[in-house]
């Protein structure tokens, strides 16, 4: 049994920890958080700008005691990427994993890489540290040539100690190697943000050589966390600091009227109402006090205005909404022309509605801005370096007076809304004079974070006699998958700021896309087009939209998966066989026949022939997806209460190739968990709202899966292809669960349900109309 | 405002707070215990759990004056301080969670329920963890490690 002892020695080893970082002249704030008050004041002197790329010295440093200290742009987000990318830099290095410290996503310390999203932390983000590594390795061979007096090919390295082949009595260690003269080096910078690529001297190994990628090592954060050792952006401490909490409009677009906070006066702690327009917080001493204090407060705000549609009719709307903007994805051949020469014409459209981050904790940030805009803040950003640029414009100060630190939170999935509790952290510590850290309630979240947009799409196809596809059309109408910028990087873009008067700026749009990433079939005559519907309402809105775990996939590929079942019931096909024989992508079939193995599918057309007339009536259902170049099949099992409508997944089966595995075990946690979370959004999860305001405010109210709807049995299958580079694992699995279970439901039933969530209504009124 | 003596993983605390303050916010803010954590405040998802005269309890709603003279547990005191509990073990070995940040709630009602239920069916489980939310979806490593905990080796 390991003791809490052992378990925290390994801390001093770990991010976020450890002494000053000897040769950057920066004081190590990230370091405790307790002693972050200590370095930034009295003398006011932040650590501020940005590291250069193209030194070696703003990736790697090595301590006297061989610590490799990596600064990386890249931050974990609860997959697992750390360890990834520990393993990466400890194979470069020929060091042992307890030898590497990662510091994240800090951005006086970490170069930008563009934050976290999209899948990419190892695709693209483990490239400069690989380099870098390797950069470093073939500078401290020839420093230990030169100090061994052995040609560097006669060296080899084990656990960061350089040593004779033949003679390991003759060794340095990169410690000693460094003592004296720190390790420094340029780089070629090619490329910025996620896309940053470096090189330098020294080439990286050889995929066949590696010994550390590739195993499953644990993962160096759980143990900590399981322990109850670790610290979150909920756990920083800074001396002085004050609790802040927001009071929100009453409804979309409602402006402040009047303000009695008299009865908040007299809380004990209470410090300072802040309005700023029709942004409204509250400071006090501590958390309750600042609770009570909020719920004290007495606002008057204007009458509700029914600024946004009926839910029920929010399908209508979006279809006769003019778009903001139109896009042509793809075009093959003449859809007209294939349509023509078809014998049979299938239809569909599908829908999926607002979903929510929903994330475990609400949005928490620390925030201190000094009377000079000197300013230092703690979230769990996914974008550090970019919210660093949209705090310097909220605030009106140089960039390099802004210091983000990035700390840990809960799964964020996105732009979950972190960002905007630091927004409005800044706005009440700027009036306050003190460092303010700000939590909110689980309404602040669940009703007022963005939202993953409502997404609808119209499906056509032509089969011919053989039931060969002739034509094939996707036509998308999706709000904006970034009408608040993932990236944070102007005022404009955080909640509080819109609600002080800041608008939002970002002028991107974003649609729910088919042909480029989604598992393309290589059809004859295809047009894919989308639109974008315009936001409900411009600022502040609590149906914002913005990135949600694989933005627009899991509601496009629901689309095109259940509606390529749908062409194989209509070609009277296996739906396994109709895929297989419309597929050319290798990997592809592999992951599918992966699937169907482990799952031992039967062939057979869907829907499954009623045998008797059972109260629950079980079906399967596959659906594939393709993003960055991951490829994943899913099959589930469902059974379907056929009274009631309701739906339990029983047992799901993934297989999944994102090239070269770097950790197995890891990678299949990170896999089983995004299949949990996608089959909650595929049966429950749906933001519910009114003409004015959203009316999902709790877990109540905001549903998500738990024990009770849990799978009797979730199967991975890790197809390893060394020889491929890696891709993501963070988002692919993910996408195709809602055509997976809607599918199953429909062999099950024989009723296609061609609107999420799967609720009990919907699969009653599906099977009553089928 | 009352002086309200606490008992909490073992050592005794005398705290000067108001009666209707949640455990939460005292252990957190006046003793500087990480582990409950705020998730709902509405004893709805568990991220706040503590133990509490061996009951898995949500501290977010649990007014201090209530747990004066009880026996409060957190995460961290799980073991008593020193050891990892046996169940925080089969977690690590397990290596469940993502985030983690939901983890108080699963590994506290776990140790509750193995207490009272040494070897307990999927049902037992499903009763124990109903008020429970694991966004991240690590649901299935989380019963992977219940049963490890209570050396089982298939789901009964």
């Amino acid at each position: 049994m390991a003791s809490v002892e052992k378990i925290l020695s390994r801390r001093t080893f770990l991010r976020n920890t450890g002494g000053l970082v000897i040769g950057f002249g920066l004081a190590d704030v990230s370091v405790l958080p307790r002693m972050i008050a200590q370095a930034v004041t009295p003398s006011g002197k932040v650590v501020t700008g940005n590291p250069v790329p193209d030194a070696l010295t703003s990736w790697l440093h090595i301590e006297p005691s061989g610590i490799i200290r990596i600064f990386t742009g890249k931050t974990e987000i609860g997959m697992g990427v750390e360890t990834a990318l520990m393993q990466i830099v400890g194979e470069e290095l020929d060091v042992a994993l307890d030898q590497v410290v990662f510091v994240m996503g800090d951005t006086s310390k970490t170069p930008d890489q563009g934050g976290v999203g999209g899948s990419s932390s190892l695709a693209m983000g483990a490239d400069p540290l690989r380099n870098a590594a390797a950069a470093a390795r073939s500078l401290l061979l020839d420093m230990a040539s030169q100090r061994l007096g052995v040609p560097v090919d006669q060296l080899e390295v084990s656990g960061g100690v350089v040593h004779v082949k033949g003679a390991p009595s003759q060794h340095v260690s990169y410690g000693e190697l460094t003592k004296d003269v720190p390790l420094q080096g340029s780089l070629v910078v090619t490329g910025a943000g996620s896309a940053m690529s470096i090189k330098g001297r020294g080439k990286p190994k050889a995929v066949s050589s590696y010994k550390l990628v590739g195993q499953p090592v644990p993962r160096i954060d759980l143990p900590l966390k399981i322990a109850g050792k670790w610290e979150y952006v909920v756990d920083v401490r800074v001396p002085g600091m004050l609790h802040g909490r927001v009071i929100r409009p009453a409804s979309v677009g409602a402006n402040l009227l009047s303000i009695d906070d008299a009865p908040a006066r007299s809380i004990r702690g209470y410090v300072k109402t802040v309005v700023i327009n029709n942004f409204v917080g509250v400071v006090a001493e501590n958390e309750w006090a600042a609770i009570k204090a909020m719920r004290a407060i007495k606002v008057n705000w204007s009458e509700p205005q029914q600024l946004f549609p009926e839910q029920a009719k929010i399908y209508d709307y979006m279809r006769q909404a003019t778009p903001k903007a139109s896009m042509e994805f793809l075009k093959v051949g003449n859809f007209e022309a294939g349509m023509q020469s078809a014998t049979k014409k299938v239809e569909a459209t599908y829908e999926f509605p607002f979903q929510s981050h929903g994330t475990m904790g609400p949005g928490c940030a620390v925030a201190d801005v000094q009377p000079d805009g000197v300013t230092t803040v703690w979230c769990g950003t996914q974008k550090p370096h970019a919210m660093q640029i949209g705090i310097a414009d909220l605030l009106k100060v140089a960039r390099d007076k802004v210091r983000v630190i990035w700390t840990e939170d809960s799964g964020s999935y996105g732009r979950a809304g972190f960002e905007d509790a630091a927004g409005d952290a800044i706005l009440l510590s700027r009036a306050v004079g003190k460092p303010v850290r700000v939590q909110w309630m689980r309404a602040d979240m669940t009703r007022w974070g963005s939202k993953g947009p409502a997404v609808m799409v119209d499906m056509t196809a032509g089969l011919d006699q053989q039931g060969k596809v002739t034509a094939f059309r996707f036509t998308s109408r999706a709000f904006s998958g970034v009408e608040t910028n993932f990236l944070p990087v102007m005022a404009g873009n955080f909640l509080g700021s819109q609600l002080a008067g800041i608008p939002n700026t970002n002028v991107r749009d974003e649609y729910a896309a088919w042909g480029h990433e989604t598992a393309a079939y290589p059809f004859p005559n295809v047009i894919a087009n989308g639109h974008v519907v315009a936001a409900l309402y411009p600022n502040a809105s609590p149906l914002r939209t913005t990135h949600l775990r694989d933005p627009e996939g899991p509601a496009a590929t629901y689309a095109t998966e259940s509606f390529i079942d749908e062409m194989a019931a209509a070609a009277g096909m296996d739906p396994i066989a109709f895929r297989l024989s419309n597929l050319e992508d290798a990997r592809t079939k592999a992951v599918i026949r992966a699937a169907a193995e482990k799952f031992g599918w039967d062939p057979r057309t869907s829907p499954k022939k009623k045998v008797a007339n059972p109260e629950v009536v079980k079906g399967r259902g596959i659906a594939i997806g393709d993003r960055g170049g991951t490829r994943v099949a899913t099959i589930v099992e469902v059974e379907v209460a056929r009274k009631t409508g309701a739906v339990r997944v029983s047992r799901i089966v993934c297989a999944h190739d994102c090239g070269l595995i770097v950790n197995p075990s890891s990678l299949k946690g990170t896999i089983e968990a995004n299949l949990i979370q996608s089959t909650s959004r595929s049966l429950m999860e749906e933001v519910m709202f009114d003409r004015n305001n959203v009316t999902s405010v709790d877990w109540l109210s905001y549903p998500v899966l738990r024990a009770a709807n849990l799978p009797d049995k979730v199967e991975v299958v890790l197809l390893n292809h060394p020889e491929f580079p890696s891709t993501g694992a963070g988002e692919p699995s993910s996408r195709p669960m809602v055509a997976a279970i809607c599918n199953a439901i429909f062999d099950a039933t024989g009723a296609r349900v061609r609107q999420g969530p799967f609720t009990p209504v919907r699969v009653k009124a599906a099977m009553a109309s089928s | 405002m009352a002086n309200i003596d606490l008992k909490v993983n073992g050592k005794s605390h005398t705290v000067d707070v108001d009666s209707d303050c949640p455990v939460l916010y005292v252990l957190r803010d006046n003793l500087e215990l990480n582990n409950p954590r705020f998730g709902c405040g509405l004893a709805q998802c568990g991220a706040c759990t503590v133990i509490l005269d061996g009951d898995a309890v949500r501290s977010c709603v649990l007014p201090v004056s209530s747990v004066a003279g009880k026996e409060v547990t957190t995460l961290d005191g799980l073991g008593g301080g020193e050891k990892l509990h046996p169940v925080q073990q089969a977690f690590i070995d397990e290596q469940v969670f993502q985030c983690g940040y939901c983890l108080n709630g699963w590994v506290m009602s776990a140790k509750a329920l193995l207490d009272k239920n040494p070897h307990p069916t999927d049902v037992d489980m499903e009763k124990a963890f109903r008020g429970l939310i694991c966004r991240c979806g690590s649901h299935v490593g989380i019963y992977r490690a219940v049963r490890r905990a209570a050396g089982m080796k298939e789901s009964v």
